[in-house]
């Protein structure tokens, strides 16, 4: 057949069909028979694949074998929390009474589960230095989207409707802009100063009265601890506005720094990664929003609340109303209330001490052959530049693309976008030194082929299963469709 | 097109500078060097106003998607059609097949706000 063990890989399951050919034999037919459906409500050219049932198994062992996880190597993908998830989180949330209860259950049936929501509504709510939670968002974006209908809510009832603009930080996550937009508001950008803080001045000159609020991330996205943050706080709040706190970078400062004491109003954690459950293939996550007191009436519904000895699915009275069905995604809230149970507030401090030590010594094992555009202590996660390697044509992105060939994830590239060639690296706090060590001595290998060889890392990968894609290509002519060659 | 003959913005656009009334709009040779390979150019309809320093489109790399700012205020009265189909133009001649649209002025006065080649330069050169 001329076909190659390369081939063999990257065929797909179309390619290996072949007419007649079948994975299960289907019974003989033991029931009336009924007519079909009138002719033009059936499809006769399905074009499905024809294969045996060892070559069903084999295809997908074979692209299953090919995933990159947490759980196989290294990920260091900045922004992400990219930690180990104990699998005692799966077990927990495995557990018959977890797993196979139903949203339309009665109350009363469920108890057991409602009780364990109203617990880590109360852990929440202790660990961010807040008042009420909502564990109805389902990511952080839409806990993001669910706090700006609560500033809405909440200058609405006090007639302040002339309040139309979100200050959001020119360092800020993307969904930041995104979820003020998509909530109404106008989104105006304030900058960062040369430490990579919050630039006060700036920061003074585009507030007024048709300020609603800000959006903050704490520590930045840029992975530095902004001394300002409680300074921001106050000159928001004299202004009339409120402050959003986007929690990604919560790993940072669990057991540390409350964000209520800090004068934040609104927050969101992301469950899915501070709170360690699986979230590379891009979900299902958690979004909490944890709210102070003033804002606890406006949170969505259904919202658990402990009335007598009964836990009870109710409305908040001024609800801004249901944002997804159900109460977001329960199997995640399982393993977050198990992960902070297993590792009590002393576990958690340590997670953050561990994570930001990790980080602090990436930085200080590359700064003399990587870029550090901001020179200081970093917390979870250290931005550094390839501008450098960039003097030898080496990019981010190349820089990126080699590190597969090393057996490790790459790091975020390109973000924030106020650092030119950025790599965001986050090593988390459950790796090794020895791993840790291996990236590193990974990433200094790199910075001396960019110097002597630059070549290699342009053209790399060479040992993934897909060499170098055509992204642009990829971007400006998708393929997104099998059709037969 | 002659780059002395155009003024330019800290948002990294071109605008042809002549007596003409009518202004041709790009970007700049930095500004794709830096975004990449660009893959989607969204810019706003024939007879759209747009104004000076506001968001008049949108343009995506394979980097990420960054807002256009117009260099000036007037009427859009002709977008670079071609990009549709080959959003390539713009990495490849930034200052010239890849342009991006044709403005009527409605302010001549608002070119002095722009900066000349040099001083575009020494910014950029500052960026890095």
């Amino acid at each position: 057949m001329g076909v190659t063990a390369q081939d063999n890989k990257t065929r797909l399951l179309m390619d290996q069909s072949r007419s007649g050919r079948r994975g299960a034999t289907i019974p003989a037919l033991d029931v009336p028979r009924s007519d079909l459906p009138p002719d033009n409500m059936l499809r006769r050219e399905l074009d499905l694949p024809e294969l045996s049932e060892p070559e069903i198994i084999r295809y997908f062992i074979r692209l299953s074998s090919m995933n990159y996880s947490v759980d196989t190597n290294f990920y260091p993908l900045g922004s992400c929390t990219m930690k180990y998830n104990p699998k005692i989180n799966d077990e927990i949330a495995r557990l018959p009474g977890f797993a196979r209860i139903h949203p339309f259950q009665p109350e009363e049936t469920v108890q057991g589960a409602l009780e364990l929501l109203h617990h880590l509504q109360d852990l929440l709510a202790e660990i961010t230095g807040m008042d009420a939670v909502s564990l109805a968002p389902s990511a952080g974006a839409h806990g993001e989207f669910s706090g700006m209908l609560l500033f809405r809510s909440y200058h609405k009832s006090r007639g302040d409707v002339k309040r139309q603009q979100i200050l959001v930080p020119d360092s800020a996550h993307g969904t930041n802009p995104a979820s003020a937009a998509m909530a109404g508001f106008e989104v105006v950008e304030v900058q960062s100063d040369a430490e990579g803080n919050t630039d006060l001045e700036d920061l003074r000159s585009k507030l007024s009265d048709s300020v609603a609020g800000i959006m903050l991330t704490m520590p930045s996205t840029l992975g530095l601890f902004d001394p300002n943050v409680e300074e921001v706080c106050n000159l928001v709040h004299e202004a009339g506005g409120l402050v959003y706190g986007d929690g990604a970078n919560m790993n940072a400062i669990l057991g540390k720094v409350k964000l209520g004491d800090l004068g934040f109003d609104v927050v969101h954690l992301n469950l899915h990664k501070t709170f360690s459950t699986p979230h590379g293939g891009g979900g299902p996550g958690a979004g909490p929003i944890c709210v102070k007191e003033p804002f606890s009436r406006y949170l969505p519904k259904p919202h658990v609340e402990k009335i007598g000895e009964a836990y009870r699915l109710v409305a908040p009275e001024e609800s801004v109303g249901a944002i997804g069905s159900f109460l977001g995604n329960f199997g995640v809230l399982v393993r977050a209330f198990v992960y902070i149970r297993t590792l009590g507030a002393d576990g958690l401090r340590a997670v953050s001490e561990n994570a930001v030590l990790n980080a602090n010594y990436v930085l200080a094992r590359l700064r003399d052959k990587y870029f550090l555009p901001y020179d200081r202590s970093c917390m979870h996660e250290v931005v550094f530049s390839a501008n450098w390697q960039k003097r030898h044509g080496v990019k981010a992105l190349d820089i990126g693309k080699r590190l597969l060939d090393h057996g490790f994830y790459a790091p975020t590239i390109y973000f924030p976008l106020i650092v030119e060639e950025a790599m965001m690296i986050e090593p988390t706090e459950t790796e090794t030194l020895e791993t840790i060590d291996e990236f590193i001595d990974a990433m200094l290998d790199i910075a001396e082929e960019a110097e002597k060889d630059p070549d290699i890392v342009i053209g790399a990968p060479y040992t993934t299963p897909v060499i170098r894609l055509d992204e642009a290509l990829a971007a400006r002519q998708p393929d997104l469709r099998w059709t037969e060659r | 097109m002659d780059s002395t003959a155009l003024k330019y913005s800290k948002e990294h656009e071109w605008i042809s500078v002549d007596d003409r009334d009518v202004h041709t709009v790009g970007i700049t040779n930095y500004a794709q060097a830096e975004l990449g390979d660009v893959v989607f150019v969204a810019l706003p309809e024939v007879g759209a106003e747009v104004v000076q320093f506001s968001q008049m489109g949108e343009i995506e790399s394979v980097k990420a998607v960054s807002d256009l700012f117009s260099p000036v205020s007037g009427v859009v009265v002709e977008v670079n059609e071609a990009l549709a189909d080959h959003p390539e133009l713009v990495n490849q001649d930034p200052l010239g097949e890849g342009w991006l649209l044709k403005v009527r002025l409605s302010d001549a006065n608002e070119l002095d706000a722009l900066m000349t080649e040099d001083e575009y330069e020494e910014m950029t050169e500052g960026l890095h």
